[in-house]
C-alpha cells in the first residue's frame, strides 16, 4: 500500500491544475474529501458537493483468494448520473453490486470497509435485505423480463411489498410504464407475454418494472450493451429523465454512453478506482496519466 | 441439407450404424404393437367374452367366464393415483431443495443417492412391503390385511420418485439465473423467488416430470402384485385404498403362467397388455409435448 498524500499536498495539487483550466471551474468549487485522515482515499478522488446518496468507504472486496476492489472510496450525489468506466474485469460492476448487495450470494465473497446509505451501513448484521433492495433497484445487461405477462412483470415488485389492490395496481403499473416510456408501445398488451416485446423494450419494461416499487437509487449496469443504436438512444434519454427523481449509478463499456449522459464518472483499473470527478473534467482534463490513456483509447 | 464435401466411408459407416439403431427402436414398438394386436384381437371373435369385458367381475376360470376389466382399470387407477399424491409433492420438493436449497456438498451427495434409489430392484421394493411395511402397518392402523392398495402406492412412489427429481431438477436449472437475479433485486426472498419466478417458469417441465412418473408407476408390476393383495374386486371410495386390489399389471404377471396358449383368458391378457401400452403410450406421448413446450417457452 502506498503512502496516502496529505490533505494538504491534495488541496494544492488541485488548485496548480485547476488553475490552468478552464474546464475544472466547477471543479474548484467543491472540496476534496475533507476528512482523509479518518477514511483513507486515493488522490485525484473529488467529493462531489450536495446531498450524498451512497457512500464507500475503503471497500476491499475479495472473490476467495481474488482481490476484486482495492480501497475503493466514493461518493455517490443524490439525484445525479453517476457512471463507471473501465475495461472489463476492473471491478466497476462488483463496485456497483455492493450497493445492493447482490455480491452476497457469490461464494467466497468477503467485503472489507462501509457501504453507506444515507449514512447507513448497509452491511450490518439486521439489516432488512429485502427494504434495502427496494430502496435501491437494479437494471441488468441483459433484459431479463420474467415469462409472465407485461403487467405481472411490473406488478411482481409491488406484490412482493404488500398487498394493492386491483385499481392501485392498475395505476402503479400504468405510471411505472409512463415513467420508462413505454406505455404508449404496450397499452394495449399488457396481458400479452414480455417475452413478445423486443430487446428494448424489455430493458424499458426492466426498468419500468424497478421503478414500480419506487426506489430511490437505480443502479444499471451496463444497461444498453444488449441493445442496438436506437433502443440505446431511447434508454439514455430516459435516464436523463429519471435523473430528476432518482439517484442513478451506471457501469458502462461505453465511454460515449458515459460523456452523454452522466455528470460524475469513475474510472476502475484493476480494482482500484484510478479518478472520480465531473464527467467532463475526467474527459477532458483527466489528472491521472492513466485515466488519459484510457479515455484516449490507448488501451482497454 | 446435403454436404459438397466427399465424405469418407468411415463416417458414412458410422452414420449408417447410429441410423439404423434408431429405426430398429421404432420397429421393435410398432413390433411390440403389431403383436399385442394379433394375440389379443382374436378375443373379439367371442361374443360372449367380448360383452363380458365391461363387466364389473374378472372370473377367467369360471364358467362361463368373464373377463369384466373395470375392477383391474380401478385397481392400477388406485394404485397410480396414490403413489403420484405421495411422489410428486416429495418429488418437486426434493428437487427444489437440491437444485436451488441445498449447499454445494449436500448436493452432490443427495444426486446419486436419489439416483441409486432408482437402481433398487422392484423385487426388493416388494420383499419390503410384504415382510415389513404391510405387517406393520396392519398392526399399528389395525387394518383387516397387510396387504392393500396404499402400500402399493406408498412403495411405487419411491420407485417414480427418482425420476420424478431428475426432471424437475433438470426443468429448475433450465431457469436462467438471470430471472433469479432480477427477482431478488425488486427485493423478493430466496423462497418469493423460487415461488413466485423459478416454480412458476418450470412449470411445464414439472408437469412433465408428474407425468414420466406416472408412466413409470404404471407400468410397474412385481412390487404392486407382492404387495397390493390381488383381490380383483371394484375398490370402494376412499376406503378401497385400505384393502386388497388387484391390478392391470399383476393380472398378467400372475396368471399368463397358467393359461393356455390361444385360449379366450390368453387373449383377455394380452388384451390388457394392449390397453397398458395404449396408456402408457399416450402418457409418454403428452409429456412429450409437454417438455418441447417448455424449450419453446425457455427460447
Amino acid at each position: 500500500m502506498s503512502a496516502l498524500p496529505s490533505a494538504v499536498g491534495r488541496t494544492l495539487t488541485q488548485t496548480g491544475e485547476d488553475g490552468s483550466q478552464s474546464a475544472g471551474q466547477s471543479v474548484a468549487e467543491e472540496a476534496f474529501l475533507p476528512t482523509c485522515e479518518e477514511v483513507p482515499c486515493a488522490p485525484n478522488i473529488l467529493r462531489p458537493e450536495g446531498e450524498i446518496k451512497l457512500e464507500a468507504r475503503s471497500l476491499n472486496m475479495y472473490y476467495g483468494s481474488f482481490q476484486a476492489l482495492r480501497n475503493v472510496s466514493m461518493a455517490i450525489p443524490e439525484r445525479r448520473i453517476t457512471a463507471l468506466i473501465g475495461p472489463s474485469g476492473c471491478g466497476k460492476s462488483s463496485f456497483l453490486r455492493c450497493f445492493n448487495r447482490m455480491n452476497d450470494m457469490i461464494d467466497g465473497f468477503r467485503l472489507e470497509g462501509d457501504v453507506l446509505l444515507e449514512g447507513n451501513d448497509i452491511y450490518r448484521r439486521d439489516l432488512d435485505l429485502a427494504y434495502l433492495r427496494k430502496r435501491v433497484g437494479m437494471v441488468f445487461q441483459a433484459p431479463n423480463p420474467f415469462p409472465m405477462s407485461i403487467y405481472d412483470n411490473i406488478a411482481y415488485g409491488p406484490r412482493l411489498h404488500g398487498r394493492p389492490d386491483r385499481s392501485e395496481l392498475d395505476q402503479i403499473v400504468e405510471q411505472s410504464l409512463r415513467q420508462a416510456a413505454l406505455w404508449d408501445e404496450v397499452k394495449d398488451k399488457l396481458r400479452q407475454s414480455a417475452l413478445g416485446l423486443s430487446g428494448g423494450q424489455q430493458q424499458r419494461l426492466c426498468i419500468a418494472r424497478v421503478l414500480a416499487v419506487q426506489p430511490e437509487v437505480l443502479l444499471m449496469d451496463e444497461p444498453a450493451s444488449a441493445l442496438d443504436p436506437t433502443a440505446t438512444f431511447h434508454i439514455e434519454e430516459l435516464m436523463l429523465q429519471l435523473m430528476e427523481h432518482y439517484t442513478i449509478v451506471i457501469v458502462t463499456h461505453n465511454m460515449y454512453q458515459a460523456s452523454r449522459v452522466s455528470q460524475y464518472t469513475g474510472f476502475f483499473l484493476m480494482g482500484e478506482l484510478v479518478e472520480f470527478g465531473h464527467t467532463e473534467q475526467i474527459f477532458e482534463t483527466p489528472r491521472d496519466k492513466r485515466t488519459d490513456d484510457y479515455i484516449r483509447g490507448r488501451f482497454g | 441439407m446435403r454436404s459438397t464435401k466427399p465424405r469418407r466411408w468411415g463416417e458414412r459407416l458410422i452414420e449408417g450404424a447410429i441410423k439404423s439403431t434408431g429405426i430398429a427402436t421404432i420397429v421393435f414398438v410398432l413390433l411390440i404393437f403389431v403383436f399385442l394386436l394379433k394375440d389379443s384381437l382374436p378375443l373379439f371373435g367371442h361374443a360372449k367374452q367380448t360383452a363380458s369385458l365391461l363387466g364389473t367381475r374378472w372370473l377367467p376360470t369360471s364358467e362361463p367366464e368373464q373377463f369384466g376389466l373395470i375392477p383391474l382399470l380401478l385397481g392400477s387407477l388406485y394404485v397410480t393415483l396414490g403413489a403420484m399424491v405421495i411422489s410428486v409433492p416429495l418429488g418437486v420438493a426434493c428437487a427444489i431443495f437440491i437444485a436451488e436449497l441445498a449447499p454445494q456438498w449436500l448436493r452432490e451427495l443427495l444426486k446419486p443417492l436419489v439416483e441409486l434409489l432408482a437402481a433398487v430392484p422392484s423385487v426388493v421394493f416388494g420383499a419390503l412391503g410384504v415382510l415389513l411395511l404391510g405387517p406393520w402397518f396392519a398392526k399399528t392402523l389395525h387394518l383387516p390385511v397387510g396387504q392393500f392398495a396404499a402400500l402399493g402406492s406408498l412403495l411405487l412412489a419411491f420407485m417414480a420418485i427418482p425420476t420424478i427429481v431428475s426432471v424437475s431438477e433438470d426443468a429448475l436449472h433450465a431457469v436462467p439465473r438471470a430471472l433469479r437475479a432480477g427477482s431478488l433485486a425488486l427485493g423478493a426472498t430466496h423462497w418469493q423467488s423460487i415461488t413466485r419466478v423459478v416454480l412458476p417458469t418450470a412449470r411445464s417441465g414439472l408437469i412433465a416430470a408428474g407425468l414420466l412418473g406416472l408412466g413409470r408407476a404404471i407400468g410397474e408390476t412385481m412390487t404392486v402384485l407382492m404387495v397390493t393383495g390381488n383381490a380383483a374386486v371394484i375398490p370402494q371410495g376412499l376406503k378401497g385404498f385400505i384393502l386388497p386390489v388387484r391390478t392391470m399389471t399383476a393380472t398378467i404377471a400372475a396368471e399368463m403362467g397358467e393359461t393356455a396358449h390361444n385360449s379366450t383368458h390368453y387373449f383377455a391378457l394380452f388384451f390388457i397388455g394392449l390397453l397398458l401400452f395404449l396408456i402408457t403410450l399416450v402418457v409418454n406421448v403428452v409429456a412429450e409435448v409437454v417438455v418441447h413446450r417448455m424449450g419453446r417457452e425457455a427460447k
